[in-house]
């Protein structure tokens, strides 16, 4: 009985804090980070005042969310409003169960991987519409239906991507998507070769899944002042804020693990430990990939709702269903070679 | 306890909040708190299909029910501006109704599973694990094999209704203005600005 609790209660949760605590202090650094990042690129300093380099800005910034009192707005359904932000929060979070950082690190070594993380993500807008219709406000009910709309549009293109990369994986576990991309080439066996059109189409998804610019028609601070959570303050607006990073950070780590090999390193083996994969690799993609959101957010005006619309259905769409033709046949004639 | 137990009372519990969510799904008298039921529901069942190690369907069901179908259905419920006090009127009134159609149905359900009794049938084991396969692996294998002219059918079946569903909403009205998307991307700026060559006039000097 004791072994018992210890082998399937107590180390499994050591193990989700083990992963939770680390994403939500990224989730600081990371706004640290982009506030940085695009002070830069605007020719601004970008925080530097509290710590060194500014560096307790995150710090200050959580307190400051956390001491704040939470507004309910008026005739606001209570219930939902509180309920909302724990909608957007937890599915973003239980994500991370099946990403796997290392060979054999992974919380949950699921076959059905990919479709968990489709899953997922599509629970994960309950929280957004939620938000919008229980605060009573029309700006927040604006910016849930566009948020919506947005969010399904994008995630058929998503997962049209991800039957391409399941397709010359073979598989649906991600620890077997990314053996299947280690070889003798290196970098020019990753998927992202192979599927280049479809890498670049689940990367823009992944920025209009996330609702970030330039696909931020659902917060849109010009149009509808922010869209679904424009009544949400302190705390409540904290987890909101805390969903949205956390989705951002696993979507760079999807990316990297699906079509850029993971852990894998881009350099042969006979060049010592820096040819070897290793944890640090998946964190430096990872990263780099993070860092195009901010770079998009620095450099991209906002696309028009409509344009958006028409880039999901009629761009996106028709051309990863050509392309789940394109990488069958690359299976089955045989044209990619699949693991090393 | 064993891990069998701990699945036996899971399984109970999720039918039980299956069971109490979709009874809230036609008692609550907020629409959308019944939509919410309905989305539990969903979920509840799902958790039972990954007890019965039903991985993909019950994934596919979480995907397509609440993922798509749901959100859709929400979206359609906050949009509806309800009169609750009407509701209530017209619930004595129909109950008459409901009471014979909620009769019916469990008539029909009674003789179909006294049938169904008739006839013992006797579970296989497994055939995705006699097959030494996962359950998403041995349903795509069965499909696109043994299975492959009925699925095909049936995708041929929902695309159509998918093409009779856009074509009978599709209105072309006489006053809609489009914007095509080539001609604002082809667009230069000598459709815009017109730049005119003249020669530098002396500003004329004012009377005083």
């Amino acid at each position: 009985m004791a072994d018992l609790l210890f082998h399937e209660v107590l180390v499994p949760v050591l193990l989700i804090f083990a992963i939770m605590l680390p994403v939500v202090l990224t989730v600081a650094m990371f706004v640290y980070w982009e506030r940085k990042v695009i002070g830069w690129m605007h020719v601004r300093m970008g925080p530097n005042k509290i710590g060194p380099l500014g560096l307790f800005q995150a710090f200050a910034d959580v307190v400051k969310l956390l001491i704040k009192e939470v507004l309910v707005p008026t005739n606001a359904n209570k219930f939902l409003f509180f309920l909302a932000p724990l909608l957007a929060l937890i599915p973003a979070l239980a994500a991370w169960a099946v990403v796997p950082f290392d060979q054999g690190m992974v919380l949950a070594n699921v076959n059905a991987g990919v479709l968990y993380l489709l899953a997922m993500s599509s629970v994960g807008v309950y929280g957004i519409i939620l938000a919008g219709w229980a605060s009573n406000s029309r700006y927040a009910l604006l910016g849930a239906m566009r948020s919506a709309a947005q969010v399904i549009s994008y995630e058929l293109a998503m997962g049209m991507a991800l039957v391409c990369v399941l397709v010359l994986a073979g598989s649906l576990n991600l620890t077997a998507i990314v053996d299947a991309q280690a070889g003798p080439k290196g970098i020019f066996d990753w998927f992202w070769l192979p599927l280049l059109p479809v890498f670049v189409i689940y990367w823009i998804s992944g920025v209009a899944e996330t609702n970030r610019a330039p696909f931020d028609v659902a917060e849109g601070e010009s149009e509808i002042v922010a869209g679904f959570h424009v009544e949400y303050s302190g705390s409540a607006f904290a987890i909101f804020f805390l969903a949205e990073y956390a989705n951002m950070i696993l979507i760079s780590f999807l990316a990297a693990v699906l079509f850029m090999g993971g852990w894998l390193s881009p350099f042969p083996v006979s060049w010592g430990w820096i040819g070897h994969g290793s944890i640090l690799w998946l964190f430096a993609k990872a990263f780099i990939f993070s860092f195009f959101f901010l770079w998009f957010r620095a450099t991209f005006p906002r696309y028009r709702y409509d344009q958006i619309m028409r880039l999901g259905w009629k761009v996106f769409i028709p051309i990863t269903i050509v392309w789940v033709l394109v990488a069958g046949c690359m299976k089955y004639f045989g044209w990619v070679t699949i693991g090393g | 306890m064993s891990a069998q137990l701990l699945q036996l009372i899971c399984f109970y519990a999720f039918g039980a909040v299956a069971v109490a969510s979709a009874l809230m799904v036609i008692t609550l008298r907020n629409s959308v708190h019944a939509v919410l039921s309905l989305v539990l529901t969903f979920f509840s069942v799902a958790s039972i299909w990954l007890l019965a190690q039903a991985e993909f369907l019950a994934i596919a069901l979480i995907v397509v029910y609440v993922g798509a179908v749901m959100v859709l259905f929400l979206f359609v419920v906050m949009m509806l501006d309800i009169n609750l006090e009407r509701m209530r009127e017209g619930f004595i009134k129909y109950l008459p109704v409901g009471i014979i159609v909620a009769a019916v149905m469990l008539v029909e359900m009674l003789a179909l599973i006294g049938v169904r009794a008739m006839h013992v049938m006797t579970m296989g084991p497994d055939p995705a694990a006699a097959a030494g396969m996962s359950n998403t692996a041995w349903l795509g294998q069965a499909l696109y094999t043994r299975f492959l002219l009925p699925f095909e059918i049936a995708a041929l079946i929902l695309t159509v209704g998918l093409i009779a569903a856009v074509v009978l909403t599709l209105r072309h009205k006489p006053l809609t203005r489009r914007q095509n998307p080539g001609d604002q991307v082809r667009v230069s700026n000598r459709d815009r600005v017109r730049v005119v060559k003249m020669d530098a006039e002396r500003p004329q000097e004012s009377e005083s």
